[in-house]
């Protein structure tokens, strides 16, 4: 390289996340340290200012870690750049976490003073151990009057095992304690380790997402050597070769610049029409003087939870699949394949990281392209081993071959933390029980209880989360990973309209609960599938056994009594609406029924 | 040349039957004169459009036609005379409220030209009268029957059935008084709450129910026996009539003939010299008819072509109302054969040689069998 660029020396600049567990305050931290570092001015602040999108202001959630760069003046009159990240706290966004906490050498471990260590507090924690980080522990929220912050050191020693005689007190929301927290992220945490400025470009893709002013942008963590406009680079997994047309970093406004060097983070776009083209982790080098070896990336994200979107209206079918290609322009762990559903017509099978994430992507949907969604019930991915040694994965319940050609059936397990106060206790270990859970480990920190039980994902993906946070009033925490596949006892049960299955309703579920689940959703149908011209039989059958059954009896006269006048106009109103109405209709052996009674089926969930 | 007939609607009662929702309105003041021209000046546009077609019947429905004073039916029936010819059979019907004022009057529309007389008795005893917020008690109407049966040849009534608390057994007796009180016609409707009436209201406050539908076509079924052993058998829905007694302009509906439609909101059909099938429908309100027909001559202010789907959808509608069945000729391409099949296997119908016809049982389910009959208007 001939004339290198100015940017910072590394030991000027400090990468770190702000991690913790949700809604403990890392947005609105990240808030102060914009504003004490004059990112944003006075009039240009909002609370939560990273939290940019419609869902996550309304939700007051993260759901997209953010980077932000700031100057920081420090005590010993140097300027510091810092390299902010602030990731989501739920559950079903820890791959947006562990791609931050890949990215830098330090993060910010906050903990509310008012509730201490929870269940994320803890799997953030170690993954950024795990990542070597360094770590700084902030005690926020100290303004509330409820808040101990001995209490929450002490639980950040004994639950964690973390020292933290240094950690910083403040508040997000007044302000106090931010300069000693400014202070303590330029003295406790690292420059980034190595950084050679003059070795070839070697940078980690972060993430990328699309723009409607600036096209696909790619924010970058460059290693060594410089990234610079009109610099022709290579995308080192992926093959492609681009050049860089803008470089740049968040403030959070977009400025630009001429490069970014080693150890800096930032942003480049590069003429990218699709992020398909942009692989997250991987390695971004120069064209003509390459690197030898790529970083070792991101393991992919991998969908836990999976539903189907039909558009209510058939005709939207182009409309949706069009609008889950946009949201995937900036959402790539949304997972999407086409499929056709003789109840609902044609659709897609999507695969979401949770069901948050599900519900999101739900919402995003009908809100910005205005789409009238049915959802099927999620499910998640199971394995079928055959008679004939073939292992099939199961991503939907209709696909589910001959049961005879079936040796056994594993499901996937995970494995949940969960933080709960010991008065709550006893309703927890009753619900992880009938979840069919096996427990791993019960320890204490003070008065709360520390409960680790692998359980089938498939029961939690329901309504787990929402039975734990009421059995225990909200004060219980919960944070599971994958835990490998395990056999069990499984079965797919299936809803027939006068003997024909109806897909959109098949389910598989544990032979233990099949019955009752069958026999609920019979008498649901039932109350839903509007009385017609011939009689309905309902059915809930196990491979071919009917256990349950339910009739809607025909109705025996339907006909209009006068005809007055030759108004033959209002007739053919009537028939017209009929017919219109069975537009919206399925056929089962001769029999219609309305969309809206599937819907309202599925939309019932379990309880 | 096709035959005509001719509905006229006069849109006033004295009070308003809170089950009602026909174009009626209470108003004292008529002004009569206003109206006759009215009637006339819509007649003579008609004449100017479809000369020559021969007149077989003419309807004077409502409201309550029998308020109209006998001299404006005169004018009106000795125009159309004047305007078409007109069939020496022609049946001219009056429709009637059987209040003593009305009934006096009875002779007066023979005189006028009214040949058949259709009289709203709807229950024959006072309890159910009072519910239905009649204006007459059963003693009037038995007395207006009787006046109708001297003064006309051919005379039907009307009865409302399948009341709220009304038992089968209380059912069969009134329907047995009403078959040998009649003369050679019956129109039974069982009774329908319609939406912007009194009693929609009344029946979604559950104020009073209705039999379910099992009931009601235990009713029908019932009303079908004891008028057939009567000699009254059912020629539509809810008609009754002894050979030979149907309504003849009525029967112009089922079979989808052509029908001048002149009134406040009155709906006609009518084929144009060049095979053009219209569908027409009179302004609504009162007023605006008047209006409107003072400038312009007549009450239209829709004129729909009607489609080939519209003409095979809207005949089999109306010709599957009557129990002697429809020629499938004219409807093949609009009829779905498989459904036939289906349907007369349930024993809804029968089919044999393009002649398809409903059994009481398809009767009761008609609503149900057109929407599954009648092919869309996109597969057609
Ligand atoms: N009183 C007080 N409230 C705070 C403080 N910090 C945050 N909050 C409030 O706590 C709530 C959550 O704050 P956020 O900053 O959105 O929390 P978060 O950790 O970013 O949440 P997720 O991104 O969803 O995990 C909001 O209602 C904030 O106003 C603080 O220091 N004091
Ligand atoms: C235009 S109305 C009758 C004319 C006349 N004004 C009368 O009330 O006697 C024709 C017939 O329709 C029937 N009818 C009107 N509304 C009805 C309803 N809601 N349910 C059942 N039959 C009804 C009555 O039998 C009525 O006689
Ligand atoms: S039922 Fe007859 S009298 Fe009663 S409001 Fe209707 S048209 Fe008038
Ligand atoms: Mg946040």
């Amino acid at each position: 390289m001939k004339n290198k660029p100015e940017t910072k020396p590394l030991e000027h600049i400090r990468n770190f996340s702000i991690i913790a567990h949700i809604d403990h305050g890392k947005s609105t931290l990240a808030d102060r340290l914009i504003q004490s570092c004059g990112g944003l001015e006075e009039r240009e602040m909002s609370e939560q200012v990273l939290d940019n999108t419609d869902i996550e202001r309304e939700r007051g959630i993260t759901i997209k870690a953010q980077t932000v760069r700031l100057a920081y003046k420090a005590k010993d009159g140097i300027e510091y750049q810092l390299n902010l990240m602030d990731t989501p706290g739920h559950v079903d966004f820890t791959y947006e976490v562990s791609r931050s906490l890949a990215s830098c050498e330090g993060s910010l471990l906050v903990v509310d003073a008012t509730q201490g260590v929870e269940a994320q507090t803890l799997a953030n924690v170690y993954q950024a151990l795990d990542n070597n980080h360094e770590i700084v522990t902030v005690v926020n929220k100290i303004d509330l009057p409820s808040s101990d912050i001995e209490n929450a050191k002490q639980q950040v020693e004994d639950v964690i095992g973390l020292d933290a005689s240094e950690a910083v007190p403040c508040s997000g929301k007044t302000g106090i304690g931010i300069d000693n927290l400014l202070e303590a992220i330029v003295t406790k945490l690292p420059p980034p380790h190595k950084g050679d400025s003059d070795a070839p470009t070697k940078a980690l893709l972060v993430d990328s997402w699309y723009d409607s002013y600036l096209g696909v942008v790619i924010l970058v963590r460059v290693i060594d050597g410089y990234l610079k406009k009109g610099q022709k680079i290579k995308f080192m997994r992926a093959g492609a070769t681009r050049e860089i047309d803008r470089v740049g970093m968040f403030t959070p406004k977009k400025v630009m610049l001429d490069a970014l060097g080693p150890g800096e983070m930032g942003f480049i776009t590069a003429s990218i029409k699709e992020i398909s083209e942009t692989r997250v982790g991987d390695t971004i080098t120069d064209d003509k003087y390459p690197c030898d070896t790529p970083l070792d990336g991101f393991k992919p994200s991998v969908p836990m939870v999976f539903c189907s979107f039909y558009p209510v209206d058939q005709s939207d079918f182009e409309k949706l699949r069009d609008s889950l290609g946009k949201v995937q322009l900036n959402d790539a762990s949304l997972h999407f394949e086409m499929e056709s559903s003789q109840a609902l017509g044609l659709g897609f099978r999507c695969g979401f990281l949770g069901l948050l994430h599900m519900e999101i992507i739900q919402e995003r949907l009908e809100r910005e392209f205005d789409l009238d969604l049915i959802p099927t019930a999620p499910s998640v991915v199971y394995k079928i081993n055959m008679t004939n040694g073939e292992q099939i994965e199961l991503y939907n319940p209709v696909d589910m071959p001959d049961v005879v050609k079936i040796k056994s059936i594993e499901e996937p397990w995970i494995k949940a933390t969960i933080m709960v106060p010991d008065e709550y206790l006893g309703g927890l270990l009753q619900l992880c029980q009938d979840r069919r859970g096996v427990q791993e480990n019960l320890t204490y920190a003070g008065d709360r209880a520390m409960l680790v039980y692998r359980l089938p994902l498939n029961e939690v993906v329901f309504d787990f989360y929402d039975r734990l946070k009421s059995i225990s009033k909200g004060y219980a925490s919960f944070d599971y990973e994958l835990d490998g596949y395990g056999e069990n006892d499984l079965v797919k049960l299936d809803i027939r309209v006068n003997d024909e299955p109806v897909d959109a309703l098949a389910m598989i579920v544990h032979r233990s609960v099949a019955e009752g689940r069958g026999r609920q959703l019979c008498e649901r149908l039932k109350e839903l599938i509007p009385r017609q011209m011939f009689k309905i039989a309902i059915q809930a059958a196990i491979g071919g056994k009917i256990i349950a059954r339910e009739n809607v009896s025909a109705m025996r006269k339907d006909v209009t009594a006068k005809c007055y006048g030759g108004d033959v106009s209002r007739k053919k109103k009537l028939l017209e609406k009929q017919k219109k109405g069975k537009a919206k209709m399925r056929q089962y052996g001769n029999v219609d029924i309305p969309q809206s009674a599937f819907i309202a089926a599925l939309k019932m969930g379990d309880n | 040349m096709l035959p005509l007939s001719i509905y006229f609607h006069w849109p006033f009662c004295a009070s308003k039957c809170p089950y009602c929702d026909f174009n009626v309105h209470v108003n004292d003041a008529v002004d009569i004169a206003r109206w006759r021209a009215a009637y006339l000046s819509a007649l003579r546009h008609y004449a100017r459009g479809y000369v020559g077609r021969k007149v077989t019947s003419i309807f004077f429905g409502g409201g309550t036609p029998s308020l109209m004073p006998p001299d404006l039916a005169a004018d009106i029936i000795a125009e159309v005379r004047t305007l078409w010819p007109v069939d020496d059979d022609v049946e001219i019907t009056l429709e009637a409220n059987p209040t003593s004022s009305e009934r006096q009057k009875f002779a007066a529309f023979k005189q006028a030209g009214i040949n058949r007389l259709s009289l709203g008795v709807q229950a024959l005893n006072d309890a159910d009268l009072s519910f239905l917020g009649r204006a007459h008690d059963a003693g009037q109407a038995l007395a207006a029957i009787e006046t109708a049966k001297s003064v006309f040849d051919r005379f039907s009534f009307d009865l409302i059935y399948a009341r709220p608390d009304q038992s089968l057994k209380a059912w069969e007796e009134e329907l047995k008084r009403a078959a040998e009180l009649a003369a050679g016609h019956l129109s039974l409707y069982q009774l329908t709450v319609e939406r912007n009436t009194p009693f929609y209201l009344k029946h979604a406050r559950g104020e009073f129910y209705l039999p379910e539908d099992g009931m009601a076509a235990d009713f029908y079924m019932l009303t079908q026996d004891i008028l057939g052993a009567a000699g009254l058998p059912a020629y539509e829905v809810s008609n009754h009539a002894a050979p030979g007694h149907e309504s003849r302009h009525n029967l112009v509906y089922w079979h989808y003939g052509d029908y001048l439609g002149i009134g406040p909101g009155a709906h006609g059909r009518i084929t144009s010299h060049n095979k053009v099938r219209y569908a027409t429908r009179d302004h609504y309100a009162p007023e605006k008819w008047l209006q409107w027909v003072e400038e312009r001559g007549a009450g239209a202010h829709e004129m729909e072509v009607l489609s080939d789907w519209d003409q095979g959808a809207e005949g089999l509608m109306m010709g599957l109302r009557l129990y002697q069945g429809i020629n499938i000729a004219p409807f093949r391409q609009f009829i779905d054969l498989k459904a036939i099949d289906r349907l007369a296997s349930e024993g809804w119908l029968c089919y044999d040689e393009g002649h398809l016809k409903l059994t009481p049982d398809g009767m009761l389910r008609l609503n149900m069998i057109l929407p599954y009959l009648i092919k869309d208007e996109t597969d057609a």
